[in-house]
């Protein structure tokens, strides 16, 4: 845990330094369209790798009740028999984490006044759903926002997006919600990490690496606006050199962008190499991604083997006598023993 | 076998997470804790790469020389040839949803238990053999060099799953431990490592047709006592057909339900049932196993059992399968069969009921119906004449086997007839039933009696669940479409809610119908007086 958050501080503290001895072009320049490339080149080699394995088996897991006899109500969403079925499936899964919000929590009551005596008891648990769903999309939206920086004229969307986000209009500049709700969301599951025993039992040092990645976005991004109070124009002008191709000099520009800057880009360069994959992962998913009409279309496996097994001649051949004392019929009838 | 832990001493015997960090602890190979090995001869039998000797308590498992080149060799097989599996092992970000979703976790607080940590093992090895920075980083980042404890950890947590896929059901990106336990299990064979539970049954269906080895002359012995005592109860002999060319369906179901007790009561129940329909059907002596302990063991042997039920349909003239009661056997046909032993034979068709004409468009490649969609079907048709009373002296709820769940969707046709063959029902609490449903504990292959205290542990979300409604409702029965459950989870009511029995859902449809011209009836399958019979005596 520590060590993850050495190292987001190490490269942090680098590229503030290095920004402020000027080697700005470094970090905003070569770092940025490095990692541009390592995460599109990544993630790309990533999908081709996973695609490279055949899925030999369908095996969906049914969350609800299959497609059967007309008048038997099928669980059309988690439990779909067409493609079009699946697609809503995963809409679910991808846009509302939908298998998260089953989540419930099991406790052992060792006094059950009912079983008079030990009784496991579940609860609704949508604490991880509600921040994780929270956490994603005041991320997608905090991104979204970007685009203010990346795009010239700014599109209509974002700058109403813009609007909406600092409705409540508190403090100047004005608050945006999504930064403020992105933090404590990553901070909520930071906290989950380490104060759920079971869950810090099983984390490991890149469980917690990107989490320190992402608040150090957040926390450069938000002292930027609201603290350091960036200017903005000029940086909207050296991030326009850097989507066109043209980089102008990074001198004048606060530290604090490049270290925002490098973090973001070190999320990026790990992305196709860690558990971040899972965005692009999800949809590959078997248990998810297949129609359940396993029963009506067949599912073909390219390695399927060819068909090893005692076949009834070989069977009949072991019990002959037997089946025939038995009366059970025959395919080759049994020989005679001479004299009879 | 040792004696059990009560209830209360078992909860509370649940130890503490260890202070060590999973890496460092290793599992205690002790009496109780493993499952017997696979027998040499066995393993031989069945051509599985290196059968051997050994123990898993010692600290030699006689592996073979190059052990781990195998190993690392099928490892990148599996990779090349599942996708799930390359999935599973990049794409996990340890939520932890999955942890307290385990009836292992949950009964034994082992935290390898957790679904999450049972793959991270595996996943472990990955890293540092298929990942950049695990190849730098190593321990830092989770990775680990394969060894011989860490062979030992895979087999032993390997086999403290039932492949049930509760966890995928929660997990947001369906990471699905039970492909990754098989896919575990199959790697611990190329090494000659197999259980003796499973192993044996393999061996038995492959040779005589069944897991139990019922020789044909023996299967058919055993099936015509049956039939003589549906004679005794219904007054009537149902026809007891086996291996006759020319009928319309082949009739498969588990070999436990014409063996053992409860499941004998449910094969009773089909002969009656077929009986009365006049369905024109056939047993099979040689495709007299639905079930597939292959399943347990490697894909391709899944496969080598599975080929007899489409072989024997085509030698026969059938033109579809009807399928008995049975979990896992079910997960075979539903996701497995038409993949592995497809397309059907050229001759059979798309099942159609022939009492009712529906056509059963949802088993259209498969040719395969369940049993219970087969009844329901009839239910509303209103086909069969039922007397729910009969089974009155039943307090009824409805045990959601793992794979009929989680890998068919099977969830209300055997409600709908269960509640018009019984008058008293009552369902578990919701976050135990349908498709949140918990294993019996010892599904997979695990159904074995030195594991026993280990089986009442995972089994105990289930037979808690069971006991809250023995409490509250009287509940004095559970039913179920699962062979393996109804040699299961006697022993786990036994435990947690003494009183209650098990059976099959057809044994009930059996007691409740009402045979045409058959005389009245005065006992259950069981031979038990039938309920009410002391009112009716004192009307008349």
């Amino acid at each position: 845990m520590l060590k993850s958050l050495l190292v987001v501080a190490l490269v942090a503290a680098i590229a503030w330094l290095g920004a402020s001895a000027g080697l700005g072009s470094l970090f905003g320049v070569v770092l940025p369209y490095v990692a541009i490339a390592v995460f599109l080149g990544g993630v790309v080699w990533r999908m081709v790798y996973w695609a490279k394995s055949p899925v030999p088996f369908a095996i969906p897991t049914t969350g609800g009740q299959e497609k059967s006899l007309d008048w038997i109500k099928q669980a059309k969403w988690d439990c779909p028999d067409t493609k079009w079925g699946v697609v809503k499936r995963m809409i679910l899964e991808v846009f509302l984490f939908r298998s998260l919000f089953r989540n419930m929590h099991a406790e052992m009551k060792p006094n059950d006044a009912v079983n008079g005596g030990p009784r496991l008891v579940y609860y609704s648990s949508k604490w991880l759903w509600v921040f994780a769903l929270l956490f994603h999309y005041c991320f997608f939206l905090v991104f979204f926002r970007h685009f203010r920086f990346f795009m010239e004229p700014v599109p209509a969307c974002v700058g109403f997006f813009e609007m909406l986000d600092g409705m409540f209009q508190i403090g100047a500049p004005r608050f945006y919600m999504t930064g403020g709700l992105l933090f404590c969301a990553v901070l909520f599951l930071l906290l989950r990490r380490l104060a759920n025993p079971r869950v810090r039992y099983i984390s490991l040092f890149q469980d917690y690496f990107p989490l320190w990645l992402i608040m150090g976005i957040a926390g450069s991004g938000i002292c930027m606006r609201y603290f350091t109070k960036t200017d903005i124009t000029q940086v909207k002008a050296y991030i326009m050199g850097l989507v066109q191709f043209h980089p102008i000099s990074a001198a004048g520009i606060d530290p604090v962008f490049f270290m925002h800057v490098a973090l973001v880009s070190v999320l990026l360069a790990y992305f196709p190499f860690s558990k971040l994959t899972h965005m692009a992962g999800v949809f590959f998913s078997p248990t998810r991604n297949l129609p359940c009409d396993t029963r009506r279309t067949r599912h073909e496996n390219p390695w399927n083997p060819e068909k090893n097994f005692l076949t009834y001649p070989e069977y009949e051949d072991m019990y002959r006598e037997a089946m025939a004392d038995a009366g059970l019929p025959l395919d080759k009838p049994l020989e005679k023993k001479s004299g009879e | 076998m040792a004696k059990l832990p009560t209830p209360e001493e078992l909860v509370a015997s649940r130890p503490e997470f260890p202070a060590q960090s999973w890496f460092d602890y290793k599992p205690k190979f002790e009496a109780g804790s493993y499952c017997y090995p696979a027998q040499k001869p066995t393993m031989e039998l069945m051509h599985m790469p290196n059968p051997h000797d050994w123990d898993p308590a010692a600290d030699d498992w006689n592996l073979p020389e190059n052990w781990k080149e195998i190993l690392c060799d099928a490892f990148a097989d599996r990779l090349a040839k599942h996708r799930s599996l390359k999935l599973f092992m990049d794409i996990c970000v340890r939520c932890g949803a999955c942890a307290d979703k385990c009836h292992f976790f949950l009964g034994t607080n082992d935290p390898k238990n957790m679904p999450v940590l049972r793959v991270e093992l595996l996943r472990s090895l990955y890293r540092r053999d298929y990942t950049l920075l695990g190849k730098i980083l190593g321990k830092t980042i989770g990775a680990r060099e394969l060894d011989y404890d860490i062979v030992k950890e895979l087999f032993f947590y390997a086999y403290q799953c039932t492949e049930c896929r509760r966890c995928s059901l929660f997990c947001p990106y369906g990471i699905d431990t039970a492909e990754i336990t098989a896919i575990v299990r199959e790697l611990l064979h190329e090494v000659g490592l197999g259980i003796h539970w499973i192993m044996d049954p393999v061996k038995n269906c492959s040779l005589t047709g069944n897991h139990l080895g019922i020789k044909p002359h023996s299967y058919k012995e055993i099936v015509e006592m049956l039939a003589d005592d549906c004679e005794d109860i219904v007054g009537i002999r149902p026809k007891t057909p086996f291996n006759e060319r020319g009928h319309e369906i082949l009739f498969i179901c588990p070999s436990g339900d014409v063996f053992a007790d409860p499941g004998i009561y449910t094969f009773m129940g089909y002969l009656i049932l077929f009986n009365e329909l006049d369905l024109d059907y056939t047993l099979s002596t040689y495709a007299s196993e639905g079930g597939n302990f292959g399943s347990f063991t490697t894909f391709n042997m899944a496969k080598k059992l599975n080929a007899k039920m489409y072989a024997e349909a085509e030698r026969l003239g059938c033109k579809w399968i009807l399928g008995g009661e049975c979990g896992h056997m079910w997960r075979v046909i539903n996701q497995y069969m038409d993949t592995y032993n497809g397309p059907t034979p050229a001759h059979m068709q798309t099942p159609v009921s022939p009492i009712t004409g529906t056509v059963f468009e949802n088993a259209a490649s498969t040719k395969m119906v369940h049993i219970a969609e087969f009844e329901a079907d009839l239910i509303k048709h209103g086909k069969l004449n039922l007397d729910p009373s009969r089974n009155d002296d039943l307090v009824c709820t409805w045990h959601d086997s793992c794979n009929p769940a989680r890998a068919m969707g099977l969830l209300d046709e055997p409600r709908y007839v269960l509640k018009h063959v019984v008058n008293k029902f009552y369902e578990m609490p919701e976050n135990t039933i349908r498709e949140n449903t918990f294993c019996c504990g010892a599904g997979s292959g695990l159904n074995t009696e030195e594991i026993m205290e280990l089986r009442m542990r995972s089994g105990m979300p289930r037979g808690n669940a069971l006991r809250y409604v023995q409490q509250k409702y009287g509940v004095n029965r559970m039913c179920c479409v699962c062979a393996i459950d109804r040699a299961t989870l006697p022993p786990l009511a036994n435990y947690w809610a003494p009183g209650v029995t098990v059976s099959g859902l057809t044994e009930l449809v059996a007691n409740a119908l009402v045979c045409k011209g058959e005389p009245k009836r005065t006992m259950n399958l069981r031979q038990e007086d039938l309920p009410h019979l002391d009112e009716e005596e004192q009307g008349e």
